[in-house]
């Protein structure tokens, strides 16, 4: 009897993680429709913004503005790494750190020195195990994801790359590319390259503009902004992926709970079934005995 | 009835305003400029500051905190990274981004970043505050 009560434990035991999941996995649903929502609303923003740096570094001289300067030598880089607050997202905050670490070690083997920016709490947790150094971390800020975090983000790289603490920064966040496709991705932020400052596929008649104050002077103004452009679609996209992982995880744990409760519940009826069987031949046992005497 | 133009303020959160207007009047760096329909294509840095736009009799005001407009000849993009319309702006909570900000400043003569930063909060409050009043007026 004891085996059969204790199975009974397990299936309600697996029934409450299978909620649990259930419950997560629509919470990952909403909240990856109200981030999706969010990468909509600002498209229009970072499109017309790419549009008119395009047209306004044509014929720059590269050696214009100090962000878009290729530095001689490098010795010291940044990472701002993009990771998760939360887990219970399948691999995804693993391959980021991964990503990241592979890039540390490359950037050691290549002789340079690298500061860490770490912007989500997952992969504040890994380095600081690992006793690696950070240059700053910001965790537990993924929750809301706005334009606000983004400047402040970007502000990090910049003042770093300003003040010649690092001669390259780069910025490693999370892909978004279907429900059940994330790729960690690393991109150069600065200096700002002249091609990622002009879209190829820019076809319409170009337009020559006055400006107020000069060209150059505009452009000033401008890369820097650039700068919070790319960093928050790079939030957004981060915060996008890890809800469409964990709305898998959940989707994957939830069909395993079901999975479990059926093999459960098979294991529970043939318990029962041979313990119906013993108490009959115990009876019929009993009552043979009782004829033969 | 004269040509119009089309009016899109635009930020990082939404598109803030679409709107055929007679006039547009926004604040650059060096000074304000307006633009009717048929401007040349133009291109200029924002300050903060505020920006208005007139349809008919009816003129309405808005904050913009920095950014850059580009003109062509039937449309005015403006992308700040943030703006509000005089409507919608949050009295309250500028006057407390005010006092924030002015409390930092003396607390920041110091540390000139940290100085710098305290004067343009204040600035955009003190503009959202303004801003804000227009309408209050009208």
């Amino acid at each position: 009897m004891a085996a059969l009560r204790d199975i009974q434990n397990k299936i309600s035991a697996v029934k409450k993680t299978r909620q649990i999941t259930r419950a997560m996995n629509m919470v990952a649903a909403a909240r990856l429709r109200q981030v999706q929502e969010r990468t909509e609303r600002f498209r229009p923003y970072a499109e017309k913004f790419s549009e008119v740096l395009s047209s306004l570094s044509e014929g720059m001289d590269p050696e214009a503005h100090p962000l878009l300067a290729q530095p001689e030598n490098v010795e010291r880089v940044g990472l701002i790494l993009i990771t998760a607050d939360r887990g219970l997202c399948g691999s995804f905050n693993m391959n980021l750190i991964l990503k990241g670490q592979q890039f540390l070690t490359e950037k050691k083997a290549a002789g340079q020195e690298a500061a860490l920016y770490a912007v989500g709490r997952k992969g504040v947790d890994y380095f600081r195990r690992r006793k690696v150094e950070f240059a700053k971390i910001m965790p537990g800020v993924m929750n809301v994801v706005d334009f606000d975090l983004a400047t402040e983000v970007a502000r990090l790289g910049l003042n770093a790359f300003l003040s010649g603490e690092v001669q390259e920064v780069y910025l490693l966040y999370s892909r978004f590319i279907s429900l059940v496709s994330q790729v960690p991705t690393l991109e150069k932020l600065l200096p700002i390259s002249a091609q990622a400052a002009e879209p190829g596929e820019e076809a319409g008649p170009k337009l020559e503009y006055l400006t107020e104050p000069s060209a150059a002077e505009i452009l000033v103004d401008l890369l820097p902004r650039y700068l919070n452009v790319r960093v928050y679609s790079g939030l957004l996209e981060t915060s996008t992926s890890e809800n469409g992982a964990r709305m898998a995880a959940m989707d994957n744990a939830t069909r395993n709970c079901k999975e479990m409760i059926n093999n459960l519940t098979l294991a529970f009826n043939k318990a029962r079934q041979a313990a119906i069987t013993t108490e009959l031949m115990d009876i019929v046992g009993g009552a043979e005995a009782l004829k033969a005497g | 009835m004269a040509k119009q133009i089309l009016l899109e303020v635009v930020t990082p959160d939404k598109l803030l305003l679409s709107k055929e207007v007679d006039v547009v009047v926004a604040a650059s760096v060096d000074g304000e400029f307006g633009v009717l329909a048929g401007h040349v294509p133009f291109l200029a840095s924002l300050a903060i500051g505020e920006m208005r736009y007139r349809v008919g009799n009816q003129t309405d005001y808005a904050a913009i905190s920095g950014g850059f407009a580009e003109v062509t000849g039937e449309k005015v993009t403006i992308l700040a990274e943030a703006a509000e319309l005089a409507r919608e702006i949050d009295l309250d909570r500028a006057q407390r981004a005010r006092e924030r900000a002015q409390k930092r400043m003396a607390q920041a003569q110091a540390e000139q970043l940290d100085y710098v930063r305290a004067e343009t909060a204040l600035r955009r409050a003190m503009l959202r505050l303004k801003v804000a009043g227009r309408t209050q007026a009208v």
